[in-house]
Formats: C-alpha cells, sequence, structure tokens
C-alpha cells in the first residue's frame, strides 16, 4: 500500500442550518491521481476549501499530512505542507509575463523586497523542464490560449513546491487535443511523486487519468471506486441516486424544411456548409472545440456575418447582419456562456424574460405596460416552471439549472422557429441536464425546429434526431443519431 | 409568496429612497432648529428653489449616462458651448426695438440651434463610445477638452452678456411664487422618470449598464441604445445652459465647471450604481435637495460655501459607509 | 500543445509599437515645429518647457503609479493644494530649509493618501466616487478654514531655484531635479522592486493577487500615500516656482493630468502603463502646446488641439483593440 499524503477524518461543516459536508473521510495517495466527483452543492467545492484551508472543518473532524494531525488548518499552512489550488479562473495576471507569474507565489512567499528578473526567468525555464513543457517566458500571460494558461498555472503551482496540485474543472474550456497534453502533463507530475486531485464531470477524462473516483453527494460521501469500475450509467446513478434512462429518437420523417443554408462560408471559420433543418427535428452539431460550429450558429443569429451563401427560414431568404434581423426570422439562440453573454444576472428575472419582446408588453401610447410584462412573466415561469421566490429577484440568486431555463424562456418568449443550444449542458447537474433535455423534446414534439450544439456523444445520439459532424470548418458527415454508437460517434469526431 | 412577504419587498426596494429622506428630514429639522423663522421662511425656500435647478438638470444628464456604466464629462463644457452659440445668435440679432413677433422668432431659433448642438454634441459622444469602443470617460473626458476648447476660441475668453429680457424669464421668473427653473427641472425629472421606467430604451439602460453582451445576444441594438442615452444626456446639459444663460444673463467658456465633479457626487449619493445597471430618479432628486439644503443652510448661518463642498463630500462618504453597513447586515 | 518558441511576445510588441508610435509623432511634431519656427529646438526653450510643467509631470507619475493599481484618483490637486498651504504657512512663520519644505509638503501629501487609500479599501466603493468625495472634502476644509487667502512672503533660502548654474544657462533648478528624481524613483519601483510588482499584479488581477498572498490593502495604502506624496512635492515645486501660494493654481487641472497619462499608454482598467509612456504621453501635449505658443496662435486653440490629440490616440488605440475582440478565434479551414 503506497504511502498516504492526506488524510481527512470525519469531516462536517455546518454552514448556518445548511450541513455542506457530513462526516466525510477522504484521502489521497502520494502521487496518486485522485478525481472528485458530486453534483452541484454535493459538497465538493466545500470538501475542496477546507483542504486547502480557506475553511476550516466543525470540531471532530481531522487533517493529516504525512500521518501528521495539523490542527489550525489556515491557508497559508496547507502552502506550506504543499497543496495548491488551481481555480477554474486559473488565477493569473494577464498583464505579467509567463515567467513572472510562474515565480510569483515564490517571490511573495519568500518576502524579498526587490525583484530579480534574472532569477525569475530562469526560475521558470527550470520549472517548465521539470514537466516537460516549454513556453517562452517573456510573453505575456494575455497573449496565451486557455491551454497553454493552464500550463502556466501548473507550473505556478509546481514552483511552490506542490505536492498536491487541486485543478477545479480543468478542462471545460480546452480542445480534445489540449486535453490530451493536459493528461500528458498529469502523468509527469505523478512521475515526480506530486499528487492531483481532479474535478471533473467527463467520464472519458476520468478514465483516461485518474486511479481513484470519489463521489460525493447531498454532503455525504457514497464512496471510493476504482476508476476502471465505472461506466457512464453507474456514476450518474452514484451522483444522484437516481436512474436515468433514455430512449433514442427515432431518425426524422417529416419533410418540412424550417432552416437551409446553402454554401455559407466565413473566411477563418467555416466553408461551404450545408444544412437542413425540419419542422419539430432536433438536429446535433458535434466536432472538436475550434471546428466552427459555434461561429456557424452565430452566423445563422447574425452575430457573425458570413462571406458567402445563403441562409433560408421557411424558404424566405434572410441576411441576418444582427441579433434583431434573426429574432425577427424566428431564430433563437442560448448562447453556451450563460454568464457572460445568456443573461444579465444581476437584473430580475422578469425583465430578463421580456428583454427579447420588449415590443410586445407595449400599452397603445408605446409605453411599457406592467400588466403585460407580468402576463407575460408569469406565463413563463409557469410553463418551464422556474423556481424563484419572486419576478423580481436577481437571476444570480437562482440555481444553475433555473437560470438555464430563464434563458429558454425568454426565447421561447419570441415565439422561434428555430431554437439554438451552444452546449445547453455545461456545467449543471445531472438532474438538471434531465430536464433540460426534456424541455428540449416537448418543444421539439410542439414543432420548433431545434439546432444542439455539444460535445458529448452520448448527448448527441441520445437527444437528437440527425448528428452533423464538423470538423476544421466543414461539415464532414451527417448520421441519423440513432443509429450511432459513442464509440463510432468519439472515433468520427477524432478522425481515428 | 405570502403579502408580508410583498410589502417588504417594497419597503426593501424603496429603502434606499427611505434612508435619503430620513437624511434629508433631519437635516431639515437641523437648521429649521438652528435658525428659527429662517430657514423655512418661503423666501429662502423660493431661493433655494432658483439655486437647485441648473445642477439638477446636468445632474440626470450625469445619471442617466452612468446608468449605462458609462460617465459624461463632456456635459459642462458642452452646455457652455450651447450657451455662447444661443447668446451669440441673440446678442447679435436682437435690436432694443424689435416687434414681439420678429424677437420671438429669433428666440426660437437661437434654442432650435443651441439644442441642436447639445445633441450632436450627444451624437458624437455616443458614436465614438459604441463604434470605436473608447471608454465612456476616456472619450467624453476629450470632447470636454476639445468643446472647452472651441468655446474659448469663439469667445476669445470673453463674457457675452445682455440678453433679450423676455429670453430671462427662463431663469428668473416665478410663476405663482415657484420660479420658473424649477418648474424646468421637475419636468425633466418626470421626463426622464417616465422614460427610465416606461419606455424600452429605459429597460435597455438599465440591461446595458448590467451587462452590455447579453443585452445585445437579447436582440436589443446596444449601440443604438448607447447613442441614445448620450445624445439625450447632451439635450439636457443643453436644457440646463439654457438656465445658466438667462439666470446670468450671458454666456462664458468656464461656467459652472465647479459643477461637473458634484453631478456625479449627487448622482451616487442619490443611488446611482457607480459600475451601472441600478438607480432611481427619485434617489437623485432627494439628493439634489440634500446638497441645496446643506448649501443654504450654512449660508444662512454665515458659514464660508467651501464648507459646504467638504460637507457634501463626508456625506456622500457616510451614505456610502450606510450601504456598506446594510449589505454586511444582510 | 502548442508550444511557442517565438522570442518576441505579439502584445509586447503592440506595446513598444504604441510607444514607438508616440515617439515619432513627437519626432514629427518638433521637425514641424522647427522648421517653422527654428527658436523651438533650442535648448532654452525646451528646457523652459519642461520646467514651467514639471509640477504637473510629478503629479502625472503618481497618476501613473494609481492607474496601474486598477484605480483612480481624482483628489490629488486638493491635495497637492492642501499640501502647499500647510507648507508654506510653515516655513514663512517659523522658518526652515529646502529640504523641510519638501518634506513638510510629501508628508502632508502621504497624510491625505493615506485617508484615500483607507475609504476606498473599506468602503468598498470606487475610487474615483471616493476621491471625489474627498477632493471636495480635502479643498472645502482648507478654503474653510484659511479663508482662500493668497500666501506671499516666503523666506530668502525658498526663492532660489538654481542649483547649479553653467555660464548664461538656467543650469540644474530645483524644479527639473525633482522632477528627474521622482521619475527615476517611480520607475525603479515599478521595475525593481517587490512592491512593484505587486501593483501591477493588483492592477492585473484582484483576486488572484490576493490568493497567491499579495496584501491588497498594504499594496492600495503605498499606491494612494505615493499618489500623495509627489502631489505634495510637486506643489512645494509650483511654489518654488511661483513664490505665491493661490488657492485655484492646481484645482481644475486633474483631468488633464489623467489625459496625459492615459495618452501614454496606462489603461484605466489598471495593470499597464510605464514610466517611458507617461513621459512621452506628457511630452507630446507640452509639445503641442509650446509650438502652438511659439507659433503666436492664441492660447485659446491649444485645448482644442489637446482635445483633438487625445481623442485620436485614445480612439486608435481602442479600435485595434475592438477590431482583435471582433476577430475572435481563428480556424484552420481545410481547403
Amino acid at each position: 500500500m503506497a504511502e498516504k499524503l492526506l488524510e481527512l477524518r470525519n469531516i462536517s461543516k455546518r454552514f448556518g442550518g445548511v450541513l455542506a459536508l457530513d462526516s466525510v473521510d477522504f484521502e489521497i495517495e502520494k502521487g496518486e491521481v485522485h478525481c472528485l466527483v458530486g453534483e452541484n452543492g454535493s459538497g465538493k467545492s466545500t470538501l475542496i476549501k477546507i483542504i486547502s484551508g480557506i475553511h476550516s472543518p466543525d470540531p471532530g473532524g481531522e487533517i493529516c499530512v504525512d500521518g501528521r494531525r495539523i490542527s489550525h488548518q489556515k491557508s497559508s499552512n496547507s502552502v506550506r505542507e504543499g497543496i495548491q489550488v488551481i481555480y477554474q479562473d486559473l488565477s493569473l495576471f494577464p498583464n505579467l509575463t509567463v515567467a513572472e507569474n510562474i515565480a510569483i507565489s515564490s517571490r511573495v512567499e519568500t518576502g524579498k523586497r526587490l525583484m530579480n528578473w534574472k532569477e525569475t526567468e530562469e526560475e521558470a525555464v527550470r520549472t517548465m523542464k521539470k514537466i516537460g513543457v516549454s513556453l517562452d517566458t517573456r510573453r505575456e500571460v494575455s497573449q496565451l490560449s486557455i491551454a497553454e494558461r493552464q500550463i502556466v498555472a501548473i507550473c505556478r503551482a509546481i514552483n511552490a513546491n506542490a505536492r498536491l496540485v487541486i485543478m477545479d474543472e480543468p478542462t471545460a474550456s480546452l480542445s480534445k487535443n489540449e486535453v490530451q497534453s493536459l493528461i500528458k502533463v498529469i502523468n509527469e507530475l505523478q512521475n515526480r511523486e506530486i499528487a492531483t486531485l481532479f474535478v471533473s464531470h467527463k467520464l472519458d477524462e476520468i478514465m483516461a487519468v485518474a486511479q481513484r473516483v470519489t463521489v460525493l453527494r447531498d454532503g455525504k460521501k457514497v464512496g471510493v471506486f476504482d476508476a476502471s469500475e465505472l461506466t457512464r450509467q453507474k456514476l450518474s446513478y452514484l451522483m444522484t441516486g437516481k436512474e436515468f434512462e433514455y430512449t433514442k429518437l427515432p431518425p426524422y420523417s417529416g419533410d418540412e424544411i424550417v432552416l437551409e443554408v446553402r454554401k455559407l462560408s466565413r473566411t477563418g471559420n467555416y466553408k461551404e456548409i450545408d444544412l437542413k433543418v425540419h419542422k419539430g427535428e432536433i438536429v446535433c452539431i458535434t466536432g472538436l472545440m475550434g471546428s466552427g460550429r459555434t461561429e456557424l450558429v452565430l452566423s445563422l443569429f447574425g452575430m457573425n456575418p458570413p462571406d458567402e451563401g445563403e441562409i433560408f427560414v421557411c424558404g424566405r431568404k434572410i441576411n441576418p447582419t444582427g441579433a434583431v434581423d434573426a429574432i425577427r426570422a424566428g431564430i433563437a439562440y442560448v448562447p453556451e456562456d450563460r454568464l457572460q453573454h445568456g443573461l444579465v444576472m444581476n437584473q430580475p428575472v422578469g425583465k430578463n424574460i421580456v428583454l427579447t419582446v420588449l415590443k410586445r408588453i407595449l400599452s397603445r401610447i408605446r409605453f411599457i405596460s406592467k400588466a403585460k410584462e407580468s402576463m407575460e412573466v408569469k406565463r413563463w415561469i409557469e410553463e418551464l416552471s422556474i423556481k424563484v421566490p419572486s419576478v423580481d429577484s436577481p437571476v444570480n440568486t437562482l440555481s444553475g439549472g433555473n437560470q438555464q431555463r430563464v434563458v429558454i424562456a425568454k426565447w421561447l418568449a419570441i415565439n422561434p422557429k428555430v431554437l439554438i443550444l451552444d452546449s445547453p449542458t455545461v456545467g449543471i447537474d445531472v438532474a438538471a441536464k434531465d430536464s433540460i433535455y426534456r424541455i428540449i423534446r416537448e418543444l421539439a414534439a410542439e414543432g420548433i425546429s431545434i439546432i444542439m450544439i455539444t460535445d458529448e456523444a452520448e448527448e448527441a445520439i441520445y437527444h437528437s434526431n440527425t448528428t452533423y459532424i464538423m470538423s476544421a470548418g466543414r461539415i464532414i458527415g451527417k448520421y441519423n443519431s440513432s443509429e450511432l454508437t459513442e464509440k463510432e460517434l468519439y472515433e468520427k469526431i477524432n478522425k481515428i | 409568496m405570502s403579502k408580508s412577504d410583498n410589502k417588504r419587498g417594497i419597503l426593501s426596494k424603496n429603502s434606499e429612497i427611505l434612508s435619503l429622506g430620513v437624511i434629508l428630514a433631519v437635516l431639515v429639522l437641523l437648521f429649521s432648529l438652528a435658525l428659527p423663522g429662517k430657514f423655512l421662511r418661503p423666501s429662502n425656500l423660493q431661493s433655494m428653489a432658483f439655486q437647485l435647478p441648473e445642477l439638477g438638470v446636468l445632474a440626470f444628464a450625469m445619471m442617466i449616462t452612468m446608468l449605462t456604466g458609462g460617465i459624461n464629462l463632456s456635459i459642462i463644457s458642452s452646455a457652455n458651448l450651447s450657451g455662447i452659440i444661443m447668446a451669440m445668435i441673440l446678442t447679435r440679432n436682437v435690436t432694443p426695438n424689435m416687434g414681439g413677433g420678429e424677437l420671438g422668432w429669433i428666440i426660437f431659433l437661437a434654442i432650435l440651434a443651441g439644442m441642436s448642438i447639445s445633441l450632436a454634441v450627444g451624437l458624437v459622444n455616443g458614436m465614438i463610445i459604441a463604434y470605436i469602443g473608447i471608454s465612456p470617460i476616456l472619450a467624453t473626458l476629450g470632447t470636454m477638452t476639445l468643446l472647452e476648447g472651441i468655446s474659448l476660441v469663439i469667445t476669445r475668453g470673453y463674457v457675452i452678456s445682455g440678453l433679450p429680457r423676455s429670453l430671462l424669464v427662463i431663469g428668473n421668473g416665478t410663476f405663482l411664487g415657484v420660479p420658473v427653473p424649477l418648474f424646468i427641472l421637475i419636468a425633466v425629472a418626470i421626463a426622464v422618470a417616465i422614460l427610465l421606467n416606461k419606455t424600452r430604451l429605459g429597460l435597455s439602460t438599465y440591461m446595458i449598464g448590467s451587462n452590455i453582451k447579453a443585452t445585445g445576444f437579447s436582440g436589443i441594438n446596444t449601440n443604438k441604445v448607447t447613442i441614445l442615452v448620450y445624445m439625450i444626456s447632451g439635450l439636457l446639459a443643453g436644457i440646463a445652459s439654457l438656465i445658466m444663460m438667462a439666470r446670468f444673463n450671458s454666456a462664458k467658456a468656464g461656467y459652472g465647471s465647479s459643477y461637473l465633479l458634484v453631478t456625479v457626487l449627487v448622482s451616487v449619493l442619490g443611488g446611482i450604481n457607480p459600475n451601472g445597471g441600478f438607480g432611481k430618479v427619485s434617489g437623485v432628486f432627494i439628493g439634489l435637495i440634500l446638497l441645496q439644503v446643506i448649501s443654504s443652510g450654512l449660508n444662512l448661518l454665515g458659514i464660508s460655501q467651501f464648507l459646504t463642498l467638504a460637507l457634501w463630500g463626508a456625506l456622500l462618504l457616510g451614505v456610502e459607509a450606510l450601504r456598506l453597513a446594510k449589505r454586511r447586515v444582510r | 500543445m502548442r508550444r511557442s518558441t517565438r522570442s518576441n511576445s505579439g502584445l509586447r510588441k503592440i506595446f513598444v509599437k504604441s510607444e514607438f508610435y508616440l515617439l515619432l509623432v513627437i519626432v514629427a511634431v518638433s521637425l514641424l515645429f522647427t522648421i517653422m519656427k527654428p527658436s523651438f529646438l533650442t535648448f532654452t526653450n525646451i528646457y523652459g518647457m519642461v520646467e514651467s510643467n514639471s509640477f504637473l509631470a510629478i503629479m502625472a507619475a503618481g497618476v501613473l503609479v494609481v492607474l496601474i493599481s486598477g484605480g483612480i484618483d481624482i483628489s490629488f490637486t486638493a491635495i497637492a493644494t492642501v499640501a502647499q498651504y500647510v507648507m508654506a504657512t510653515i516655513v514663512i512663520r517659523w522658518g526652515g530649509n529646502m529640504f523641510l519644505a519638501f518634506a513638510i509638503g510629501g508628508a502632508v501629501g502621504i497624510g491625505l493618501g493615506l485617508v484615500n487609500a483607507l475609504l476606498i479599501y473599506f468602503l468598498r466603493t470606487p475610487s474615483i466616487i471616493v476621491t471625489i468625495a474627498t477632493m471636495n472634502l480635502f479643498y472645502g476644509l482648507l478654503i474653510f478654514i484659511s479663508g482662500g487667502t493668497w500666501i506671499y512672503g516666503f523666506p530668502m533660502w525658498f526663492m532660489e531655484r538654481n542649483l547649479v548654474r553653467f555660464g548664461d544657462n538656467p543650469g540644474i533648478t530645483i524644479p527639473i531635479l525633482v522632477l528627474v528624481l521622482s521619475f527615476i524613483l517611480t520607475w525603479l519601483i515599478l521595475k525593481y522592486t517587490a512592491l512593484g510588482r505587486n501593483i501591477y499584479a493588483v492592477g492585473g488581477n484582484q483576486e488572484a493577487a490576493r490568493r497567491v498572498g499579495i496584501s491588497v490593502l498594504k499594496t492600495q495604502l503605498f499606491v494612494y500615500c505615493y499618489m500623495g506624496f509627489l502631489a505634495g512635492v510637486a506643489s512645494t515645486v509650483q511654489a518654488n516656482m511661483m513664490l505665491t501660494v493661490a488657492p485655484n493654481a492646481l484645482m481644475g487641472r486633474e483631468l488633464e493630468v489623467l489625459a496625459a497619462v492615459v495618452l501614454g499608454g496606462a489603461s484605466l482598467a489598471g495593470g499597464t502603463g510605464s514610466i517611458l509612456g507617461t513621459i512621452l504621453g506628457f511630452g507630446l501635449i507640452i509639445i503641442v502646446q509650446n509650438g502652438l505658443t511659439l507659433l503666436g496662435i492664441s492660447s485659446y486653440w491649444h485645448k482644442v488641439f489637446v482635445g483633438a490629440i487625445i481623442v485620436i490616440s485614445v480612439g486608435i488605440t481602442a479600435y485595434q483593440r475592438k477590431l482583435r475582440e471582433r476577430k475572435g478565434a481563428i480556424i484552420n479551414v481545410e481547403e
């Protein structure tokens, strides 16, 4: 049995009336790659905050590093014990160079008053060598890709003498190739006896990199499992305690075309795209990140006008040069980034819902009619059963799943012919995902055409009629979704 | 949702206005006690009502740009340019024994020219912010300097004075004992309140202030909204210039420059979120009255106007501390 | 992994470029003025130009540091005016020496800067709002207490401006020396001290700075105190040149200084800016003003030119950024 690096025993944490963690035991061995999974609210971020010393556990809990008990857990203590957290936002300084970013923790730690540029550079080069990467140390971090930034963040952790690197959803915005190189780096860490705690939802990654998986649910530990013994179904069952089974959708059979795209091209984005979406059809567009899929749908929504080609909605040609045009034509778009693009988070739910249909809530003298406004809002809140304390509550007080419903609500309000959803289930719970799928199926049944962009093979196969695969700006295949298997689709996307 | 919840909602929604109102009441009480029979005398109230409007209209010009998350540093210099152009048209074309009809026509043309300039300045501000993407503070800092320069070049730094009598009513006249400028201010406040609460433009203004990208993704033409907001801001500056010109019976390049940062101060005091998206006309209005009460009260007590400045600053810091404490409690 | 082996980064190049362009513009403008008016490019003219603007330039160095930290300070002219009054009052009543005068000015500035820093940190209100309030507070209290009278009658030792004289040339004067010293000091702090790097870090990503253990409070304390210090020093320089202290000599110039620093490449969003850029940005503005004066163009035109320069230069930078953002991801489309 390998030596234990970190051991937590009987950890509980109560916030006010909420028991976020309920006597959880948790351990990581030296040099192990361990994965922590759980739904939102399962307590995993609280657990990470306790490990990193931001929160201290309630009395009765014990934290041991190298078998030594640590009494007063503080951020600085955990850093001294070699625990480094890489948050999802990476916490880098975009305006500083790679070298300065890598060396900053150790500079602050040593408390030196002067800046030694030469030493900083050397330190950065040395650290990068350790895990076999090389970046130009003098580049500013704002110039790097997300994947490169992640490397800088990992290097910074190593440079601070990390023995355990905690990564919070590190692969959320990486392409498949970039994930592969990240896995390589993690393996390199393992060779140097540095343990990694990985927080992720994606099963293929978990299987590719982790040895063991700890599952949390509702603040309790469900168990520790070998990564090899998990399947997607089992994992989602462990996380939610519920079984979700889906029947595949049949191939689409109607012939009423709603949206047609002919030879659409945009330099540097995509080329010669042909696409037909029928009434009530769910079309999935999948492909690697950077295959041009988001750029394509942004063009349909008028936010990224194409250079050549034609777009028809119900046989009428449109040239959307702004969201206003697309909306007029009946195209709705649910963006991937809910926080930045989907919703005005700190404004009321009601205002967010009516934002797309302001014209409809005007009175005869062109003023906003409160009565019409609240009628419209009420209707959608009921229709999508959105849980809100009040229509005046800011959106950011809702849960992720409810937020996603608000986005869908505001687009259903325009009575769309085509609803485009860009990665609609990223970052939300399995249970919330289930309800989103159900809503999508219902909408399609009502006759709305759906275009869904997704990364996950399973989502394409189970929740669409037709799957298009994009690669390097072109459509390289069209399939009846129900006839694909996950393995086939994975291989096709990655062109194996 | 229960009824008591509802009530609490309304209270907390207006708690901002409520606490400002309490501060106002306390100040009025203190001054009336310190100045028995003087502070609340009609003549003092009237003089307060004469002084309030020019700052007031300028404050609303500032406030609506702050709601979008911007700022408009060019309001004063834009107002001065409008005033100078109006004054020039009037002084050059009006002769002492001119007929009423002709005079009215020239005054109309002068005001039209002044307001057109204000709108044009707003249009330019809005366009460089929306299309070129300069941050509002820098864009309007640039146009502020530019407009000030143009005013100086036109006037060579001199005062233009000697306006027709009939125009001065706008600044100095009363109707039923209430100063005409106050009517203008109230009309402006009501118009801005309707605009913000009752129109698509108003709702979009708040949404843009909170998240311009998401608002754009919802099919709102954010460039258009930004430009319109800065044009309205410009127009309000023009209205303020009309009041100023009529009150001083003159126009000059540097008038009212000390008002600029005070308009920011009163907006934030009145509950406008400096980051945009939140704030109400009623809050700013109470804020304005607060400043005026302090200023008049100290003046009657025979204390230097400069202590007024200091107290205004202190008041804003105090109110911000109060707001912080409230957030902490919640 | 995309590995970059390029030795020069894109942004760095652009950044160097923007300073380079600024320098080009300065050279071109200077050349134009020299051709039209040869007396422009004389030592006396340039020296006089720099000296008469030195107090504003000193404050610009302070504004630069504040902007890099992600804040903004509107109150520094009020701080400078307070410092000037205190310094002049003490020096005239009790005497002293030049060093003491600067020490008093600087100390008053640090004190008021401390007030700003504490209010900004603890009220969690944007620095622009806090400093607008403190500007009114400082200036209002000063004039209330002092009565806003002009102060004359500095002691003889205070009237000496020259330190070293070379023949007929002006030699090294106090304003020039203090200007050079404050620029060098600011440069050293920003580039070679941990504190300076922390200022960049806080301006670049405040939350991340907190996470790596940088004290945001300490950094902000330094930044606003340093701004106050330079404002106090600058006001002493200004008094040394004018030999009077007037309540409105410095007020109202805060936005002018801010514009010059932004022209030099500092961003209001924080994290970027350099002393070299500030020198160039400030230089361009005073060169244009000086040249126009030499050409006999009425000073009323100065503001028109300065305003146009600000809008155009800031506009170019902003538009470039906007284009870059709009381009977004580039996909290698298979042909």
